[in-house]
């Protein structure tokens, strides 16, 4: 039997199955905190296949779907994805990051189908609650996480993981770090507000319009399908969010009194 | 005046809030978002009202604005979105 391991994130596991064991060691170390042997549902499984040579394609992912089955890659690998069969396959060249690349597409693909998304955000639990902060890259996601007090939980400084939950939104913890470069914690909480972030001269928060909200919160959710089914459910997730939680922009100085703002 | 037809494209996803409507194409995805005086145009884009009537009807009676003014703005408006491919424009019903 071939060595594997499962990642599971937001309570989807993702089986990956692989002939070479450092490779399969190299990913438990990676994915640490969000690995399971007894995953929630049965997982999507991909058989991962290595080639030292490059793949003809472009630096950013390209997508594309037909006859039921995803498939998507660039320059480092191709994967297929077959959901109704609940598996796939990768050929990719060495190293880990096409995994964390195929886990990317994968849950925005699974979570615009639960109503969900992933965000350019940080993401954090205090008190219970979760709290997000989203931005471009340099909008100051890793600078906010970096000044978190003790008692707040980080989820991540770089790919918040947002699903609703019967009447309410969740924020589950990832491992897609940024530049804290450490895996976010395996949990979640009850999502009350999303922050859009700015540096300025003085701490403040302002609720945003809905429109406004929407059209924020759509610039930062991750997109890779161009496809107008998925872009269509992306938008309608993305709008009942705005409907239902309160999105503020906060313009923060980079110092820790940020975090009394947020409780 | 030539008058003008305009349609919503099938193409997009897009929601009315408040008095704003924000826009996504579906091929790239752009995000567009629409003041009041272009929200109510975008609503009234059905395909089989002149632009003529619609800014008579829609724009001048709420914004209380000169009609030709109105027309001028709503007319280039309409030109710019059908550029960017979310509304389709015809000199003919569409």
């Amino acid at each position: 039997m071939m060595p594997s391991l499962i990642i599971e994130i937001g309570k989807f596991p993702v089986e990956f199955v692989a002939a070479d064991p450092v490779f399969v060691d190299t990913l438990r170390e990676r994915y640490s905190g969000f690995t399971t042997d007894s995953p929630s549902v049965s997982p999507v499984r991909f058989s991962v296949e290595t080639s030292p040579d490059p793949f003809p394609g472009e630096e950013r992912i390209q997508m594309s779907r037909s006859d039921g089955c995803w498939q998507f890659g660039r320059d480092t690998f191709h994967a297929q994805w077959f959901p109704e069969k609940g598996c796939g396959s990768i050929r990719q060249t060495a190293g880990i990051t096409p995994i964390d690349n195929v886990l990317r597409v994968l849950h925005t693909l699974l979570l615009v189908r639960r109503g969900g998304f992933l965000l350019h955000a940080a993401s954090a639990i205090r008190n219970g609650k979760a709290f997000v902060f989203s931005g471009v890259s340099g909008a100051g996601k890793t600078t906010l996480s970096r000044m978190a007090p003790p008692d707040v939980t980080l989820l991540t400084d770089e790919m918040s993981y947002i699903c609703p939950d019967r009447d309410v939104y969740r924020a589950f913890g990832t491992p897609f770090a940024g530049d804290l470069g450490v895996n976010g914690v395996d949990v979640s909480a009850p999502l009350t507000e999303i922050n859009m972030l700015a540096q300025g001269p003085r701490n403040k928060r302002e609720l945003l319009s809905p429109a406004t909200a929407l059209a924020a919160l759509l610039r930062n959710i991750l997109f890779l399908a161009v496809d107008p089914e998925y872009v269509r459910l992306a938008f309608e997730a993305a709008y009942r969010a705005v409907s239902i939680l309160p999105v503020y922009r906060l313009t923060f100085v980079p110092t820790e009194e940020v975090w009394e703002m947020i409780s | 005046m030539n008058d003008i037809y305009v349609a919503r494209s099938s193409a997009v996803a897009a929601r009315a809030l408040d008095k704003e409507m924000v826009v996504m194409s579906m091929r790239d995805p752009t995000l567009f978002t629409l003041n009041e005086v272009a929200a109510e145009i975008w609503q009234a884009a059905d395909g089989r009202t002149p632009l003529s009537s619609i800014v008579r009807d829609n724009i001048c009676v709420k914004f209380e604005t000169e009609p030709d003014i109105a027309y001028a703005d709503a007319e280039a408006l309409c030109r710019q979105l059908s550029e960017r491919g979310i509304l389709l424009l015809s000199d003919q019903p569409i």
